[in-house]
């Protein structure tokens, strides 16, 4: 029965929640508030701390954390399943549309449009992760103490390798392992 | 048969390293899917961002979808949106079922500001070469910079960046003809 609720609600999630992963963070919240029992001493936060610090999509990972605290293995796999389900048959769908009208100059006008702002868009997601790593304390803390100068330090380091001719074309999961040991060696 | 397994490998290694959700698998992407395979272009990649974005669900999910799709079908498509949630789902199960009391080590913490430092870089890189390559005109600077500050600075949701664009597009579009 809880699978089946689990399937229920998760789907709606993956349904509704347009935007991205964080985007299903206010569903969970509300399941947690509809089903307390599924979730037992678990804080939102913990979901979001290690959706966010495991490799994968945000949604997918925190709809596996919720699942299996919720019913175990068969929880976490039917719960990630409902998530992702309504995305695959929409897009599903649109892909074969957008296969056949891709030349046609309505769509490629819009395009046009879409991918300046879009660039936009991901720049402004950087500057959130940016913000997230280099922001160690509040402004209450002093100016200087307000930020984690380890990771402004390690950013222009790997930034500046990643622009040279020599060091931009290695592989970017060398510069993830890369980060995760200096992460590690600094002490960040 | 040959195409679907490689699809659902190509992706598999995406999802594996793909730390910090959606735009993180975009440095990535390109350099799977735009160097090594050649299956796609920088401005295709884009498009499916656009899409991604304003359809429902996970942006990496509905990216995978997309990319599958067209690379092998419905069935591509299944085996792209698998290989990017299976270790991601494996590694989520492990970790709270065994590892939740090793969480809190200074050390795995330390890695993952590690790690996301490194993520910032790599999308910093990805912003400036898409800058460069799709950002050519005063009308692409200006849709741009409304982008950034739409979402940096007033909080807004993507979907309303989308759907402006498009519509300024489809104006801009008419008035050059």
């Amino acid at each position: 029965m809880t699978i089946l609720l689990l399937f229920f609600e998760f789907f709606q999630a993956g349904l509704f929640a347009v935007g991205g992963g964080l985007a299903t963070l206010p569903f969970i919240l509300k399941m947690m508030e509809k089903y307390p029992e599924w979730f037992g001493t678990l804080q939102l936060a913990d979901i979001t701390a290690i959706a966010e610090s495991t490799p994968g999509p945000i949604g997918v990972n925190a709809a596996t954390f919720a699942g299996y605290s919720a019913a175990g293995v068969p929880g976490a796999i039917t719960a990630t399943f409902a998530v992702i389900l309504p995305s695959f048959i929409i897009i599903s769908l649109i892909a074969r549309a957008l296969q056949k009208y891709r030349d046609s100059r309505l769509v490629c006008d819009v395009f046009a449009g879409l991918r300046p702002a879009v660039t936009g868009l991901i720049a402004a997601a950087c500057w959130s992760v940016m913000r997230s790593a280099f922001i160690a304390g509040t402004l209450s803390d002093g100016f200087f103490q307000m930020f984690s100068w380890k990771g402004v330090a390690l950013f222009a380091v790997l930034f500046t390798l990643l622009q040279l001719p020599k060091t931009k074309d290695v592989h970017p999961i060398f510069y993830i392992l890369a980060g995760a040991a200096a992460g590690i060696l600094l002490g960040l | 048969m040959k195409n679907l397994l490689k699809l659902y490998l190509t992706f598999l290694k995406i999802g594996a390293f793909m730390f910090g959700g959606g735009y993180s698998m975009l440095p990535l992407l390109e350099r799977e899917l735009i160097e090594r395979l050649g299956w796609t272009t920088e401005e295709e990649l884009l498009d499916y961002f656009a899409l991604a974005q304003c359809t429902p669900g996970v942006i990496a999910v509905n990216t995978a979808t997309f990319i599958g799709q067209k690379r092998g079908g419905f069935w591509g498509g299944a085996m792209a949106t698998l290989g990017v949630i299976t270790i991601p789902l494996l590694l989520v199960i492990v970790i709270v079922s065994a590892l939740m009391r090793f969480w809190h080590l200074p050390a795995v913490t330390n890695a993952f500001d590690g790690i996301r430092v490194a993520v910032a870089a790599l999308i910093a890189a990805a912003v400036v070469r898409l800058a460069r390559s799709n950002v050519k005109n005063l009308f692409g600077i200006v849709l741009c910079v409304l982008g950034f500050i739409a979402i940096a600075v007033f909080g807004q949701s993507p979907i309303v960046v989308v759907l402006g664009a498009a519509v300024a597009g489809l104006v801009a579009g008419r008035i050059r003809r």
